[in-house]
């Protein structure tokens, strides 16, 4: 099976399949991806190009969008770190033990899939603003959650925690036991297990899974504007940005600053696919 | 090393996967543990591993109480049925794992564990293909990773669990001489796990039969399928064709008359008849033979597999015959005598 892989690896156009119909597949695929994906992607390119080099090089160089592009993008690149360790974590409880109540902890992973992002955040307000059930616990050490960047990040790692999880947790439970038991009879430490033979293996997942959660923190937008309390140069997140320019009807700034996000999160995805790409070619798992 | 098992006992959850098992394993010895599927064989191997421990009873490696020791601390080398490679490292990586994780006290040299490694890698054939991934290789060049992987540690005893099991006939043989070989050159104690009796007895010095729990027969080939103690193992290790018959005086009796055989230490009471289908011979007329009706005959190459009906109330038996044996049956009647045989009273 797996040599079958490495040959087959090479590109070929047509792979012999048993579902009939590879053109009509492929064409409704690209139809598919074209109307729902590239062509508004294309037009965001088209509308924020309207509005000419010096219009789009002063809009970019605002010192308010660089502030609010900062904020979104380190505090998405913080929570996605931060799922990647609690959402493994998560993953192995739920692939490792059997315990009860296992099946609803496994399901209530996917609940911020299904909530309105504005629930989300306006509970996670409430509950980490200075007088809320968590956070009357840090006002007094000086802590301040709700309305600072603290607080977006809070609500980024609920929005993109499943995205960790549900990466992981598929190919977490190919790896075989044999495996860790190889490692032990070679005199590894079960510390040693974990972080020289599972953790390396998982690696290609646990990016995948970071990926998606730092593409799903970087735009996201309901539940943070709540918490954010969008001061200027301190916790307004870009999408908020774009928002307020809409508002004023100034279209192309609003694609302008879309655009923008729109190359930085590609360039982030893209080059965590390459590396994955050249990892997964050589490791195997989740491939 | 020596290793001893010492009235080893194993419940898992209340279910008993062997009981009371008792084993010398001598320094150097090639042993195979064989028998059907639930019959404590891979149980047996991973107490010894220390990937099990035992409900009771210990496990002496040399002299030294070994049962409480944990996996990592019996050093021992374990090759899995499935490989268990390390899929994110390369084959050089494998081999010198179990090097590379110890404490620098106990670690060699980089320069040491590498020429190490390459030296097994010759020793397995798999020179040149350090760099490669174990996705890049075949079953049997992976299951030669798995094995070099084990040695690289040197291992107070090499086991391996149906190392074997999962690769296609053709590698199988080769990697049979293959291992036969290694372990010539290299002396390892050696414990190995098959349900392939072929495999058992070509490649094991001693062999060890399992069945339900318990080890039925300890010797080497000839022993076991020559001399077999038990209807298992005579059952189990190659062809056997059995009847049930009755003992009076000394002597055997099938129905109403005798069949020629003498079982003066047997007392009276029923038993049953075991012998090889091919080891019998035909008979004129029939003052001392079994006699039957051949019911169906199947040639199969020089052979003919011929199922012979010996009365009402009884199963038919097989025997095989040559092209002359075959020719001189008349009449689809048939009378033989076993040549070799054992008798086991009934219980």
């Amino acid at each position: 099976m797996a040599l079958a892989n490495a040959s087959s690896e090479r590109w070929k156009w047509r792979q012999p399949s048993v579902i009939p119909g590879f053109g009509l597949t492929l064409g409704f695929t690209l139809f598919y991806l074209s109307a729902i994906v590239l062509i508004p992607l294309a037009g965001l390119g088209i509308r924020s190009a309207s509005m000419g080099w010096g219009a789009f090089w002063s809009l970019v160089t605002d010192e308010r969008l660089i502030a609010a592009l900062r904020v979104s993008f380190s505090t998405s690149l913080f929570a996605a770190l931060v799922n990647v360790v609690f959402g493994v974590l998560v993953a192995w409880v739920l692939v490792r033990y059997r315990f009860p109540g296992r099946r609803i902890i496994d399901a209530a992973v996917d609940l911020p899939f299904a909530l309105p992002t504005a629930v989300a955040g306006i509970a996670l307000t409430a509950i980490y603003a200075p007088r809320g059930i968590i956070g009357q616990y840090f006002q007094p050490l000086g802590i301040k959650i709700a309305y600072t960047p603290i607080g977006i990040v809070i609500a980024l790692i609920f929005v993109s925690l499943p995205f960790v999880v549900r990466t992981v947790q598929p190919v977490m439970e190919e790896i075989n036991r044999e495996v860790e038991e190889a490692a032990a009879t070679l005199g590894a430490s079960r510390f040693q297990t974990v972080f020289r033979v599972i953790l390396p293996g998982l690696a290609p997942a646990i990016l995948t899974g970071f990926a998606l959660a730092f593409g799903r923190s970087f735009g996201e937008y309901g539940s943070v504007i709540f918490i954010a309390g969008n001061l200027p140069y301190k916790s307004e997140i870009a999408p908020l940005l774009i928002f307020m320019r809409l508002e004023e009807f100034n279209y192309p700034a609003a694609t302008a600053i879309g655009a923008i996000m729109l190359v930085i999160a590609f360039s982030v995805l893209l080059s965590i696919n390459l590396i994955q790409a050249w990892s997964r070619r050589r490791f195997g798992y989740g491939s | 090393m020596e290793l001893r098992v010492a009235n080893v006992r194993k419940e898992f959850e209340r279910f008993p996967a062997l009981n009371d098992v008792s084993l010398d394993i001598r320094s150097g010895e090639l042993i195979a543990l064989l028998g059907p599927s639930g019959s404590g064989k891979t149980t047996l191997l991973r107490l010894i591993a220390g990937l099990e421990r035992p409900s009771a009873g210990s496990i002496f490696f040399g002299d030294e109480d070994a049962s409480h020791k944990s996996v990592q601390d019996r050093n021992i080398g374990f090759v899995f049925q499935h490989y268990a490679l390390f899929r994110h490292m390369t084959v050089l990586d494998n081999i010198t794992f179990g090097l590379r994780i110890r404490k620098s006290s106990r670690r060699p040299e980089k320069a040491e564990i590498r020429r190490r490694a390459l030296e097994l890698l010759d020793l397995v054939q798999l020179s040149g293909l350090e760099k490669r991934y174990p996705t890049q290789l075949s079953g049997g060049q992976r299951q030669r990773v798995a094995l070099a992987r084990a040695m690289a540690v040197e291992p107070n005893v090499l086991l391996l669990d149906e190392p074997f099991g999962a690769l296609d006939a053709q590698v199988r043989k080769e990697l049979r001489r293959w291992l036969r070989d290694i372990h010539d050159r290299t002396g390892h104690t050696t414990v190995f796990v098959t349900h392939d009796q072929e495999e058992a007895l070509e490649l094991a010095d001693r062999v060890v039969v399992m069945s339900k729990g318990n080890i039925e027969q300890v010797g080497t080939a000839d022993e076991i399928y020559d001399k077999p103690v038990s209807p298992f193992v005579f059952g189990f290790i190659g062809q056997s064709s059995h009847l049930k018959v009755r003992i009076e005086n000394g002597e055997v009796w099938f129905h109403d008359r005798v069949i020629g055989i003498k079982a003066s230490d047997l007392p009276d009471g029923p038993a049953t008849l075991y012998f090889r289908p091919h080891d019998i011979e035909l008979t004129d007329g029939c003052s001392g033979c079994i006699a039957g009706l051949v019911t169906v005959s199947r040639r199969i190459a020089g052979t003919w597999h011929t199922e012979v009906d010996v009365g009402a109330g009884h199963e038919k038996i097989e025997v095989s015959l040559n092209a002359d044996q075959s020719a001189a049956l008349k009449g689809g009647r048939i009378a033989f005598r076993p040549r070799h045989y054992r008798i086991f009273p009934t219980n």
